[in-house]
């Protein structure tokens, strides 16, 4: 290992993760919020709803990130009538089209987290709820909500993870986040070992650091049941 | 059209090896499982050591960087270990195919290292002790009572890699196995329409994840006789 | 007992299927039991990428072609060796040899300075220039003002990578894995430019349907030596002299008895020996 090779390239790797930051926590915050429309149609009463919204489920969650990222990029710039319509100013840049593949993924996911959430909130809360007189509205705002996002927090933090892991094949689409910064750097240097090992541990530190994050977070909200056990 | 029709075939034998390289992954995947989860249940600390660290990093990497990793520089290791027994005769020859397998197996064994571990901790203490209070050897309890129901309880997150590591599989295109992320990439680099060959290629993973679906839920049926009445 | 056989089925069958995608394995493994001698001559294996329209591509039956594979088998015949021809992404060529995967890559690899710390290269059996391309009718300026801020698609890891670099810092260079996705995104008009090898934007662009309404624009550049280099050679690991002689005098062999210009013919109608 050349620490002394890796420490002159490392300016290089820290804008490649940077990328990797933005990108992977922008998606994630508006993922989040289609995610609870989409988990939330998911169960809708209404069929068409329904199934529009497990459709898409079952469509991102069911064929390869990598599949996704190629046709939002290399797809879109042959069909017409995007390529006339404002939206080739968005979809002209690698950069947006990465941040559309992720945030539809990782919302897909998210959807069904939230959807598994939902069933799980114990039906007598809601009762309870209903029986008290509230609207729907408050219903959700006061329970369902609540409720979901703290049942959510486990499986959810696991998505993040996944999604920090899989934005490392947004390299496929020519943006240099940090696995693609690495690869230029070893084409350039050769000097594999290092730089796959440096960003081995970039990434490492960074999961760890994320999923201690949410163990806090877990725990402050899992209070209530822990005062209970002792 | 025409297109389509020339590059099918291509694409065909893309699917094939798809296939064939999540199934050997995958048996690859639970054999390391099996291991590192006995090896994180057993009593010697080390072993636990040894087993909780191949979890945690393996887990801590992004699948690709891991692949790029072990398949470059993987040859190397082996060797490495192996020449601390043996004189080195030539290179070990390891073919793509099974690299590919062997690292993504390595990678999602670490992953089934906790669905084992999960479906182990389910069995009810009980049952074991009875198993040995009946006489049973430590292999008869693990034939007779553990791995049967340890592999019920384990169905569902086994399930889950399987899904996982069926959309993994298009990773390996980037380390150059010919499989269908890779031929779809070819056919649509040399027609210059990427729109049609990648959308096949969606559709087939689609089919591919629809099929498992029915195959773990029909699974998952089978290993639980206890709910099949009005469960189903 | 079912389960069993159950499973020996299923084992079965996997391996035919194995079998069947890679004979090459099969064949592997009938020498390893030792139902069939190993052929006396060493099995070169040689990679290539696959990607390079008319020196390497994968056609619409999933065959290698191109001139670079035609080659590669005339010197095998002259080395008097079996060669199995191998492909790998660009990017992973020189690590992957390194890794022992292969013995030797012909993928229109020019011999450079750089390369050389890492590999060795034989002598070069081709060099054809680079170039400029662009939509016809454009008017870019090819100078290193005139092209600041224009975005430039380039393959990476190449040579061209390292002329756009050192030549025209200014201009917004695009990185690709192959070239055929630079092209996509050239007919898409995400670049305004790709600089690659002459030949190459030729006959595996310009020459096609897609290729139609682009053209050169500006030189041909074969210079500076120390950033374009001196042809493309097939690289090997250091310290395989016995494999590089042998490359060596099968290059000077085909040049001199013809099959090189037969070859040649087959795909060009001038000499991609070049100077």
């Amino acid at each position: 290992m050349d620490f002394q090779l890796v420490w002159q390239y490392f300016p290089d790797l820290l804008n490649g993760a940077w990328l990797t930051i933005e990108l992977v926590a922008l998606s994630l915050f508006v993922g989040f919020f289609l995610a609870f429309i989409c988990g939330l149609a998911a169960l809708s009463r209404y069929h068409l709803l329904r199934y529009l919204a497990q459709s898409y489920m079952f469509i991102f969650r069911g064929s390869p990130l990598l599949i996704q990222i190629y046709l939002i990029y290399y797809g879109s710039s042959q069909i017409s009538w995007i390529k006339d319509s404002f939206l080739w100013a968005i979809l002209s840049q690698a950069y947006w089209c990465a941040l559309i593949a992720l945030t539809l993924n990782t919302a897909a996911y998210t959807a069904e987290i939230v959807r598994g959430a939902i069933r799980n909130i114990p039906q007598g809360a809601i009762e309870a709820g209903k029986s008290f007189g509230m609207s729907r509205w408050l219903l959700f705002r006061r329970i369902t909500l609540p409720q979901t996002l703290r049942l959510m927090i486990p499986a959810y933090s696991n998505e993040v993870i996944q999604m920090l892991h899989a934005s490392a094949l947004v390299g496929a689409i020519t943006l240099m986040d940090l696995t693609a910064t690495a690869q230029n750097l070893i084409s350039r240097t050769y000097a594999s070992y290092s730089f796959y090992l440096a960003i081995a541990v970039i990434y490492l530190v960074t999961t760890y650091v994320i999923s201690g994050i949410f163990r806090l977070l877990e725990r402050r909200l899992y209070r209530h049941l822990r005062l209970n056990e002792a | 059209m025409q297109n389509i029709s020339a590059y099918g075939w291509m694409l065909w034998d893309g699917f094939f090896m798809t296939v064939l390289i999540a199934v050997t992954s995958f048996a690859i995947a639970l054999f390391f499982g099996l291991i590192a989860a006995y090896a994180k249940l057993t009593r010697s600390k080390i072993v636990n050591f040894i087993a909780s660290c191949y979890t945690v990093i393996i887990r801590g990497i992004p699948e690709y960087v891991l692949l790029l990793i072990l398949y470059f520089q993987g040859a190397q290791l082996l060797a490495f270990i192996i020449s601390l027994w043996a004189e080195p005769q030539g290179f070990i020859e390891i073919s793509p195919f099974m690299a590919g397998c062997l690292t993504l197996g390595f990678v999602y064994g670490a992953y089934a290292t906790e669905a084992f571990r999960g479906g182990f901790q389910a069995i009810p203490k009980g049952q074991i002790e009875a198993a040995y209070a009946c006489g049973m050897s430590r292999w008869l309890v693990g034939w007779r009572i553990l791995i049967p129901q340890m592999w019920r309880f384990s169905l569902p997150a086994l399930g889950n890699i399987w899904m996982v590591l069926l959309k993994s599989t298009a990773i390996v295109s980037l380390i150059g196995l010919e499989e269908l992320a890779r031929k779809s990439r070819i056919a649509a680099g040399a027609t210059r329409d990427p729109l049609t060959f990648y959308s096949i290629a969606a559709l087939i993973y689609l089919g591919l994840t629809a099929i498992s679906i029915l195959l773990i839920r029909y699974l998952e049926h089978k290993s639980h006789p206890d709910r099949r009445k009005g469960y189903n | 007992m079912k389960k069993v056989l159950f499973f020996l089925v299923v084992v079965i069958a996997a391996a035919g299927a194995y079998f069947y995608i890679n004979p090459n394995e099969f064949s592997r493994l009938k020498q390893w039991a030792g139902f069939e001698k190993a052929s006396p001559t060493k099995t070169i294996r040689i990679a290539t990428e696959g990607a390079y329209p008319p020196f390497n591509y994968i056609d619409a039956t999933g065959q290698l072609k191109g001139f670079e594979i035609d080659l590669a088998q005339a010197l095998c015949q002259k080395m008097q060796a079996t060669c199995e021809i191998v492909t790998q992404d660009w990017d992973g060529l020189i690590p992957a040899l390194l890794a022992k995967k292969f013995d030797v890559i012909m993928a229109g690899m020019s011999i450079t300075q750089e390369r050389l710390q890492r590999v060795d290269f034989s002598d070069k059996y081709l060099n054809t220039p680079s170039r400029f391309v662009a939509k016809k009718g454009s008017d870019f300026e090819i100078s290193a003002s005139g092209l600041a801020g224009k975005r430039v698609g380039v393959q990476r890891a190449t040579i061209h990578e390292n002329f756009l670099r050192k030549l025209f810092p200014q201009a917004e260079i695009v990185l690709y894995d192959t070239l055929d996705n630079s092209f996509l995104d050239l007919i898409g008009g995400r670049v305004d430019l790709i600089l690659a090898d002459s030949v190459a934007v030729n006959d595996g662009f310009l020459k096609t349907t897609n290729g139609q309404n682009y053209a050169f624009i500006g030189p041909s550049y074969t210079e500076p030596k120390d950033i374009l280099g001196n042809g493309v050679g097939a690289a090997m690991r250091k310290g395989e002299t016995e494999l590089l002689k042998s490359f060596n005098e099968a290059i000077k062999a085909i040049r001199a008895d013809g099959t090189y210009k037969t070859i040649n013919d087959r795909y060009f109608d001038f000499d991609v020996f070049g100077q």
